[in-house]
């Protein structure tokens, strides 16, 4: 257990005689929020910004399977019209339909996921988990922040420029050449590149922060073995961003300059290769996806923990596994490249190391369950989250074993068995993931308590939801439906029009949690510090609810009984 | 139609037994008007277009499962899905459902209000790593057969289809019959809006297949033989995919890509580019009609440029030859499709 001690490590003089309150020394409102270097604050707008995207991002997958409820396109003109086309023709349509699939796909991964998981409760809990007063840089934390806010205005914006057939970037966020360069003219590409560029700094410079807290700041006596694991896991994911967002920077650099200045690095006719920039995406693309979830895993492991009030099973397994993930992570991005025209031997490596990675997610699902095993569990709204992120999680890491076979992968490539694997493991793992941190750590981030009955309401009602919409793409995929298509033949209705019910439960669960928020700050009773008891051993426990402005002015000490 | 349906069905059986009287016959009970030109073609073994059969080679309503398979790497795919790989992720999964069902009935608080102290057990981390090795050992070794299989190359005298998209449409180009090429465009569907200026609506042909899935051109290649298609686009990336056949391989600008298509049976197999290419990505698809050899001669010489072995062969000579030339319509002609061969259509 961590014990403070006052007579050591002293890092700030007492002189100031200041009572519980006094030391806070809270900035005004603007130089707060708008300037702030404080990790809590800083956390809170990432949340707050990432609730914003998330809303956009969903309205419009909203306005995707709206369009999808039947055969034959229906919506899509008043769509267009939304976005300030008065009177678009046939092909504006469709093409605002692929602005859809653009701008859904870039917000909830770079805009949503990304600052939510590792912006919001990294920068809120990373700290207070390690015992440090802050981040190692604060100043940059506040630049990553405003660069991503300013990253998301830049593609809001792109979606009111011309993009080729119509406004807007339609390219896919994966902005394959050669539809990205000569089959976009407009600067809405540009723009829209532009705000990857700017997220991606952001996060690089976020994770060269988290590296410097995480391996410089920790408090005394807590080894990198001592260390929560959901710190691990924000660890392993800033490696990831540091290595591979760069490649993703020059990548799309090269597309500016295939665009603007007559470069032709993924134009044959000019002796460059539009493989190659698939090679370049998708080299950054699939540590993205662990990038996104890895958080995710620490998160889960720590509330497995305290509702079970057991200490993590295999702990040292599960640290490793994350940095095992990461690693093997690096080297499998070609299974998202089956059909490019790969050999046969680069296929089957890819096929056998991509399966590798079962290996170790295995390890973490089998360790989540016998933590469990033995324990003492209690069913409050964060676990009933975490239990639900297992199974979720669990059928999204099957399908990706399918997936990884390079010869079965040439039927199910690009459909909509795609689309459901990889919603099982974001939209159903990592989110719900994100909901389970949210009700585990709003008390402490709030100081007020949720309502427990609309939590679980929540999860019932998007538990159903998402499934309805992602279990029966399953289906779609096999039955060969393509993924990006607006319109489907009329054998496919079925499925997509439940797909679309599935939807709107989903949105109303949105609906119960927003009233859930609003209830805790209007109504909701004051949270004690350790609101979750003696399973939650972990150090913010240990600190008030809200936490202080500053905390740990006094560091904690950590003693050699075993602790995470 | 069910019943002109079965009429052209039992017809194509008759004419492959070389009783072609029957045809006319049957088809003059089904559909009176078309009775000319249905003699007309029967007698000139003559090329006509396929209707397709209700759910082969296309999604089926509500379907939960893969496309039925119609080449022999599809089924062997199929199965390595359906026999080995839905299986285990199926018991994976509901083990782990069980497992988590089990220890939130037994280890919650009321029924285990002391938690243990366990955190460790080396044996059964060791299993837990070991078994899910085995595990993909075994998905492994069917897994890279098949791609070692997929990779075959086609055989030297295979006759070559080349496939290029474009937005929004394929071409077909047939070098080894004399260089023609197909331009195909999926037809526009009533009560919506026109994708393709001057192509026809679905329906205005009773050889059409389902909604968003016909072209006006198919691609028409003989099934029962290996074929070489080669695969590149003209401007963006599509994709060219036939789920029936266990096809997916895209069309890159710049590059071929090339791969064996071997359809085992005459068919109409339908499938959509897969791969963004912009605005009508969703209105490309493809429609691949697998003849018996002798029909796909038939359908060689309908095109202007087409040629059989290198003679383009008056209309007269082919009506003769091609029906002639193979008499079962599945055996394996390669000998025929190689643009080299000198002896004429008679293998």
């Amino acid at each position: 257990m961590a014990t403070t001690a006052p007579e050591t490590f002293q890092a700030h003089d007492d002189a100031h005689g200041h009572s519980a309150h006094d030391h806070d020394h809270k900035p005004g409102f603007f130089a707060r929020w708008f300037m702030s270097t404080n990790h809590k604050d800083i956390g809170t707008l990432y949340l707050i910004f990432a609730i914003f995207a998330g809303l956009i991002g969903g309205a419009f997958s909203g306005m995707m399977r709206v369009e999808l409820a039947e055969p034959g396109i229906q919506h899509l003109d008043t769509f267009a019209k939304w976005f300030g086309n008065p009177n678009p023709t046939f092909d504006q349509a469709l093409h605002l339909w692929n602005m859809l699939i653009t701008a859904h796909g870039l917000i909830m991964v770079f805009f949503m996921v990304m600052p939510a998981i590792i912006g919001g409760f990294g920068n809120w809990f990373v700290p207070l988990m390690i015992g440090a007063p802050d981040m190692a840089f604060p100043r940059m934390n506040n630049i990553s922040f405003w660069l991503t806010v300013t990253g998301f205005i830049s593609l809001l914006i792109s979606a009111f420029l011309p993009g080729g057939t119509g406004n807007g970037p339609a390219t896919g966020w994966t902005v394959y050449a050669p539809l990205s360069t000569s089959g976009s003219p407009g600067l809405s590409v540009d723009f829209a590149i532009f705000a990857l560029h700017l997220a991606g700094a952001g996060s690089i410079l976020g994770a060269i922060n988290f590296i410097t807290t995480i391996f410089n700041m920790r408090a005394p006596g807590m080894t990198m073995h001592k260390m929560p694991l959901f710190a691990w896991s924000v660890l392993v994911t800033a490696f990831l961003l540091l290595l591979a967002l760069p490649v993703l920077a020059a990548a799309i650099t090269m597309l500016i300059t295939d665009r603007n200045f007559g470069t032709t690095f993924f134009d044959a006719a000019g002796g460059g290769d539009p493989v190659l920039y698939q090679h370049l995406f998708w080299f950054f693309g699939h540590p993205e996806v662990y990038i996104m979830i890895l958080p995710g895993f620490g998160i889960i492991s720590h509330i497995v923990s305290t509702f079970s009030r057991k200490p993590i099973f295999g702990y040292l397994g599960m640290a490793y596994a994350m940095v095992a993930i990461g690693v093997v992570g690096f080297v499998v991005w070609a299974h998202h490249m089956y059909t490019a025209g790969l050999s046969v031997n680069t296929k089957m490596y890819f096929t056998a190391a991509t399966m590798v990675i079962a290996v170790p997610t295995g390890i973490k699902i089998f360790s989540w369950i016998a933590t469990m095993w033995g324990g003492s569990m209690q069913f409050k709204s964060p676990m009933i989250w975490a239990i639900g992120f297992i199974f979720l999680f669990t059928v999204g890491g099957v399908t990706g074993v399918v997936l990884a076979n390079g010869g079965v992968d040439d039927v199910l490539h690009d459909t909509y068995y795609v689309v459901a694997h990889f919603h099982y493991v974001l939209s159903l793992g990592a989110v719900t993931a994100l909901f389970a941190g949210f009700y585990y750590w709003f008390p402490k981030m709030s100081g007020r308590w949720h309502s427990e009955f609309l939590a679980k309401l929540h999860f019932l009602v998007f538990f159903v939801g998402v499934n309805l919409i992602f279990f029966p793409m399953h289906f779609l995929g096999l039955q060969g439906m393509p993924r990006r298509y607006p319109d489907f033949a009329e054998a496919y209705a079925h499925w997509n029009h439940v797909a679309t019910v599935g939807y709107f439960i989903m949105a109303a669960s949105l609906v119960i949690w927003f009233v859930n928020v609003i209830y805790a700050f209007t109504m909701g009773k004051k949270a004690e510090d350790n609101y979750w008891g003696e399973g939650a051993t972990t150090l913010e426990w240990t600190l008030s609810s809200p936490p202080p402005f500053h905390q740990f002015e006094t560091l904690p000490v950590i003693d050699d009984k075993h602790h995470h | 139609m069910i019943l002109g349906e079965d009429a052209r069905t039992l017809r194509r059986g008759l004419k492959v037994f070389g009783l072609s009287m029957g045809g006319p016959v049957l088809a003059a009970l089904a559909a009176p008007q078309a009775f000319a030109q249905d003699a007309a073609v029967v007698a000139a073994g003559a090329y006509e277009r396929m209707k397709p059969t209700p759910g082969k080679g296309m999604p089926v309503d509500d379907g939960l499962g893969l496309q039925a398979q119609y080449s022999p790497l599809g089924d062997y795919a199929q199965w390595i899905h359906d026999g080995v790989l839905m299986p285990i992720i199926t018991v994976i999964t509901l083990i782990v459902l069980g497992l988590l069902l089990w220890v939130m009935a037994r280890y919650n608080r009321r029924f285990n209000p002391v938690p243990s102290k366990t955190s460790h057990n080396t044996f059964i981390e060791v299993i837990w790593t070991l078994v899910p090795v085995l595990i993909l050992v075994g998905i492994a070794v069917p897994s890279i057969d098949l791609l070692a299989k997929q990779y075959k190359p086609a055989p030297e005298k295979a006759l070559t289809v080349k496939v290029t998209g474009n937005q929004w449409f394929w071409t077909y180009t047939y070098p080894d019959n004399g260089g023609f090429e197909v331009m195909s465009y999926m037809l526009n569907l009533p009560g919506q809006p026109v994708v393709n200026n001057g192509v026809r609506e679905l329906g205005t042909d009773p050889s059409d297949g389902p909604s968003h899935l016909e072209v006006d051109n198919r691609m028409v290649v003989p099934a029962g033989e290996p074929i070489r298609l080669q695969i590149t686009a003209s401007d963006v990336i599509h994709s060219f995919a036939v789920p029936s056949l266990w096809f997916k391989l895209d069309a890159v600008p710049g590059r071929i890509n090339e791969k064996v298509l071997f359809i085992k049976e005459p068919g109409v197999y339908y499938g959509q580019c897969s791969e963004l290419c912009g605005a009508k990505h969703g209105y490309m698809p493809i429609a691949v009609e697998a003849l018996p050899r002798d029909k796909y001669n038939a359908w060689v010489l309908t095109q202007s440029g087409g040629a059989i072995d290198g003679q383009p062969a008056p209309a007269e000579a082919a009506a003769e030859g091609a029906p002639a030339a193979t008499p079962t319509a599945a055996a394996p002609a390669s000998s025929e499709a190689a643009p080299a061969a000198s002896a004429a259509p008679a293998a």
